[in-house]
């Protein structure tokens, strides 16, 4: 293994096709994307080539406001749950035997070959009226009647969580596996229940891990657009409802792009002040 | 009654017995290794003692009450793990400190008992360091320090110095041997290190397939083993297989030798410590053999003799070193004295 770092400018040569792709199919779109926000839109049409700050002024309101709150604040939900659930789980996964690993890990890659349209419309049966889960509970007595559970906000964070899921004890099982099992036996040999080691050890031990998972849950989170439209009402739709929206059905480039742009850099802000936090924490 | 019982354990998983039914009695204050080759089952007993596992049969008592039921959090002990196991999260005088925060005793006590331990393992000032920049040495002795922290009626320790080279684990094992002294506390040390399990220990249990071998004082262990398997772990010694006519004459590869008292035996094996075996001329000896190598290190001589088909060591010290060259016939002698006759 070579460790020196590239001499020549033929050392960059294995770099060339990635770097292409990225260029060509992120670099590219993403820059086209800033430069359609200050373009000015059409009436009627399409949009023409200015710069104006338009696109950016009309979103300063209460409403859009409101919307990228929400937004943030569902994705910071969803991550949250998804955590919550997923590292308990996830930590049960790795102390169970391996053909009980194989067997979930499997289920679990199994909904990641599901497509977002099939996910939110499986639910919204599971959860409707007329055939959902509640017809279940009214047969068994646990309630009067059935009832319809969609739209509403629980319907999204339910959808959102189920597709998040099996990305997070993708990204928690490797650290959890590698997570010396002897941790939590020295720590109930020093007197800890086995749950107090938990909160104790195994969640403390594994605090970038689980940061991490949270931005990465978050980031996924924030560009869903389908499942708040399936399963939820308006005040449920997020910012990226909103893009689709003005991009497809407002045929208003230039706002979308606007929007889009914006979205990206109040995400990345966010994402840079959670690992600041972290850095500072563990310097501490 | 006190001290630490252990009553017909056994451990099973599926059809494998790791641990086949186990009975000790370790007095208080005494300090025992459990020694043995790896997948004897020793750590597999030493986590039934903890609480770790739990026991498919048999009893473990503390101190008079059997705590075979009871969780391992609430036995009260201290264990420092092979991987040592310190909490990467927690600084130095946190890890110390982490038995006392469960059991809610005053941050001044805490502080204070740190302090002391601290002192103990010749550690004062390190409290604040993160136990990643710690040498492996530090490292052990901030295990060891914080298994003790609760002043535990039992100390368990799992293969606590194999990740330390030689020069400090035989510092660390001296060191470990006089805390114990001083503390005066039960202590039990897993370990497949016979050098560390004979520097330590009070008491050694030789430990083999799941089932104890002998537990007895470390040179009984050596001088007087209790089967063949021991007498080879322990040290190294000849097996020599030998006959008896019933009459309590012995012959070994054929030849009749004497001084053995052996009434009742037909066959069996005698252990002869290499420093005990006795060269001498071929003339006149029954047992005789041919020297095929001679290693000279300097501080001790080993001689290589092969006989009836089987090599024997013979280790001397340079001044008594016998005068002999490859090639050459000589005869052996074997002491009844020093040798021990072993049970087939």
């Amino acid at each position: 293994m070579r460790r020196e770092p590239p001499q020549r400018f033929a050392d960059y040569g294995p770099l060339v096709f990635p770097a292409a792709m990225l260029v060509i199919f992120f670099v590219i779109p993403f820059a086209t994307m800033i430069a359609v926000s200050f373009f000015e839109r059409q009436q009627g049409g399409f949009y023409e080539p200015a710069f104006v700050f338009d696109n950016y002024g009309r979103f300063l309101s209460l409403f859009f406001g409101k919307v990228l709150g929400f937004s943030l604040f569902l994705a910071m939900a969803v991550a949250a749950a998804c955590v919550t659930i997923g590292v308990p789980f996830t930590y049960l996964l790795s102390r169970s035997s391996r053909a009980a690993q194989i067997r979930w890990l499997v289920a679990l890659l199994s909904i990641l070959s599901l497509s977002e349209v099939m996910i939110g419309f499986a639910w919204s049966t599971l959860l409707s009226r007329t055939a959902g889960i509640t017809n279940l509970f009214a047969l068994l007595g646990l309630m009067e009647a059935p009832q319809a559970l969609t739209p509403s906000f629980g319907a999204v964070m339910t959808a959102m969580t189920y597709q998040a899921l099996p990305y997070t004890v993708l990204i928690l099982y490797p650290a959890l596996v590698r997570l010396d099992p002897t941790l939590t036996e020295a720590a109930r040999t020093l007197g800890a229940s086995p749950f107090k080691a938990f909160f104790n050890v195994v969640v403390p031990a594994l605090r970038n891990t689980i940061l991490a998972t949270l931005i990465m849950v978050f980031i996924f989170a924030l560009g869903s657009y389908l499942l708040p439209q399936l399963l939820g009402r308006p005040q449920h739709w997020t910012l990226s409802v909103l893009i689709t929206d003005q991009a497809i059905y407002q045929s208003n480039m230039p706002f979308a792009a606007a929007m889009a742009v914006f979205l990206v850099l109040v995400s990345l802000s966010l994402v840079g002040l959670a690992v600041y936090a972290g850095r500072q924490k563990e310097a501490a | 009654m006190s001290g630490l019982i252990l009553s017909n354990v056994t451990k099973q998983f599926g059809t494998f017995k790791a641990v086949n039914d186990v009975s000790l009695s370790v007095p208080d204050g005494t300090f025992v290794c459990l020694l043995g080759p790896s997948g004897c089952g020793k750590t597999t007993l030493m986590r039934m003692i903890a609480g770790l596992d739990l026991p498919t049969t048999g009893s473990v008592a503390l101190g008079g009450e059997d705590i075979t039921q009871i969780p391992t959090h609430k036995r009260n002990l201290g264990m420092v793990f092979q991987s040592l196991a310190l909490f990467p999260h927690l600084t130095v005088g946190e890890n110390i400190a982490y038995a006392l925060r469960i059991r809610g005793v005053d941050k001044a006590d805490q502080k204070k008992r740190v302090d002391e331990l601290l002192g103990m393992i010749h550690l004062s000032g390190f409290a604040d360091r993160s136990v990643n920049k710690l040498s492996g040495g530090q490292r052990q002795r901030v295990a060891i320090a914080r298994a003790l922290a609760i002043s535990p009626k039992l100390f368990l320790l799992d293969e606590p110095l194999s990740a330390l080279d030689a020069k400090l684990r035989e510092a660390m094992q001296v060191e470990l041997r006089q805390l114990q002294q001083r503390l005066g506390i039960t202590t039990i040390v897993v370990t497949h290190d016979q050098r560390e399990a004979m520097t330590m220990a009070d008491t050694v249990v030789v430990m083999n397939g799941g089932e104890i071998r002998q537990a007895a004082a470390p040179v009984d262990i050596y001088r007087r083993p209790a089967d063949s398997f021991v007498a080879d772990f322990i040290g190294s010694t000849n097996l020599i297989p030998f006959r008896a006519d019933g009459r309590g004459q012995a012959s070994i590869f054929g030849s009749a030798v004497d001084g053995f008292s052996l009434v009742g035996a037909k066959a069996g094996t005698i252990s002869v410590r290499p420093e005990d075996v006795q060269i001498v001329t071929a003339e006149g000896s029954s047992v005789t053999g041919t020297v095929t190598f001679i290693r000279d290190l300097g501080g001790t001589v080993e001689t290589f003799i092969e006989a009836g088909g089987q090599q024997i060591v013979a280790v001397s010290s340079p001044r008594t070193r016998p005068n002999v060259s490859i090639g050459q016939t000589v005869g052996l002698r074997f002491d009844p004295e020093t040798s021990v006759v072993l049970a087939q």
